[in-house]
């Protein structure tokens, strides 16, 4: 991905502060890293656009990938279009997915059982983050079951979800550390997650997949209010087509790995 | 001029930042004329394992203007960002007004 460098070093002519601060903000609302920068060098091995006002003799490198944007020959207005363009090279992402804190995290796994959109996976033994883009917009639910208060969304509102630090006050507040199966009167979390974990390892032929996805809509439902959990992600829980496939891949993973 | 390396987080694909902290800090860096990198967001380059972001938060002492160090620290380690805790300063955009973050970045007091 393209950045920016503002280069106001050596053979080139200072910037107003306006102009500096349009170009620094068009780059940043665009989606674009820029740097205010003197250096004549440029630290980096991907594209780099080098603006400023620069003399003829410009001290400037111009390696293959610096491009050069003289603000003595293009306006302003030209310059942010070309920032505009370069932005388009942007990855597509979503802003909101967990962040584990392992200074907190006991790798208990909990998160992983509980997400039912596979967010999170296990990488050399260890929770992570696997699938960012799965995760739900807005919705905070696992960071509230986490026992250890060691998820975090740092676009949320509130800590110490959003990574404030995590105090008695900010846990009752925002409910954290919620027990799932005394929320749900029993041990139904429970026998979700047994009967989850059990057909993951031999795949029990007496599953009744339809059952344990009503089961678990039930459960969220009931977890909604407790946990802040948006109805788009209820909406969203997989129906029978998606179990099916989950489960034929898991299958073929299993088969794959010599199981049973 | 500071020798630590400045890095302001735009937060760009949120509101949860006030706008009017962002902007001042932002237009007081511009005027000082120092040095800088500014991103858009810390956030997405974590989520995108960018290379960029240990380069910004490895090579010597940071002054970092974004959200929560937890989050900070959270966020780097889940792109393989060796943190070290002497090197690298979080000022809370969330929580400090946009006076106390530019003190912050342009002087060697510390705020926490």
């Amino acid at each position: 991905m393209t950045h920016i460098v503002l280069y106001e070093g050596p053979g080139a002519q200072s910037m107003q502060v306006d102009e500096r601060l349009s170009l620094m903000s068009a780059c940043l609302e665009s989606g674009v890293r820029v740097e205010a920068s003197n250096e004549t060098e440029v630290d980096s091995d991907g594209p780099v656009c080098v603006i400023g006002y620069l003399d003829q003799d410009s001290a400037h490198s111009e390696k293959d990938n610096v491009q050069l944007f003289n603000l003595h020959e293009l306006e302003q207005e030209e310059i942010i279009k070309a920032i505009e363009e370069k932005a388009q090279e942007r990855k597509p992402w979503k802003p909101w997915f967990p962040v584990i804190d392992f200074d907190r995290c006991t790798n208990c796994m909990q998160c992983l059982t509980f997400c039912l959109f596979n967010v999170y996976g296990v990488e050399n033994e260890t929770i992570t983050v696997a699938n960012p883009n799965n995760c739900k917009t807005d919705c905070p639910a696992c960071s509230r079951v986490c026992p250890e208060v060691a998820i975090m969304f740092p676009k949320y509102k509130a800590g110490p979800i959003n990574g404030d630090e995590v105090n008695e006050q900010s846990l009752e507040r925002e409910k954290m550390k919620v027990d799932i199966s005394s929320l749900l009167g029993g041990d139904i979390y429970s026998a979700l997650r047994t009967r989850s974990t059990e057909s993951r390892t031999r795949f029990a032929k007496e599953r009744d997949d339809e059952r344990a996805l009503k089961e678990r809509q039930r459960c969220y439902k009931k977890l909604k209010e407790a946990l802040d959990i948006p109805d788009s992600v209820l909406a969203s829980l997989p129906d029978q087509d998606m179990i099916d496939m989950k489960r034929r891949a898991a299958m073929d993973d299993n088969q794959a790995e010599g199981g049973v | 001029m500071a020798e630590h390396k400045i890095v302001y987080c735009n937060c760009t694909y949120a509101r949860i930042i006030e706008k009017d902290v962002k902007q001042a800090v932002l237009q007081a860096l511009s005027e000082t004329g120092v040095a800088f990198t500014a991103v858009p967001d810390l956030c997405e380059m974590a989520a995108q394992k960018d290379p960029e972001l240990a380069r910004l938060m490895s090579t010597g002492p940071v002054k970092l203007a974004a959200c929560y160090k937890r989050a900070v620290k959270g966020l780097c380690h889940s792109s393989g960002v060796t943190w070290n805790d002497d090197d690298i300063e979080v000022i809370n955009m969330r929580e400090t007004d946009a006076e106390g973050v530019v003190k912050a970045l342009l002087n060697t007091e510390a705020l926490s």
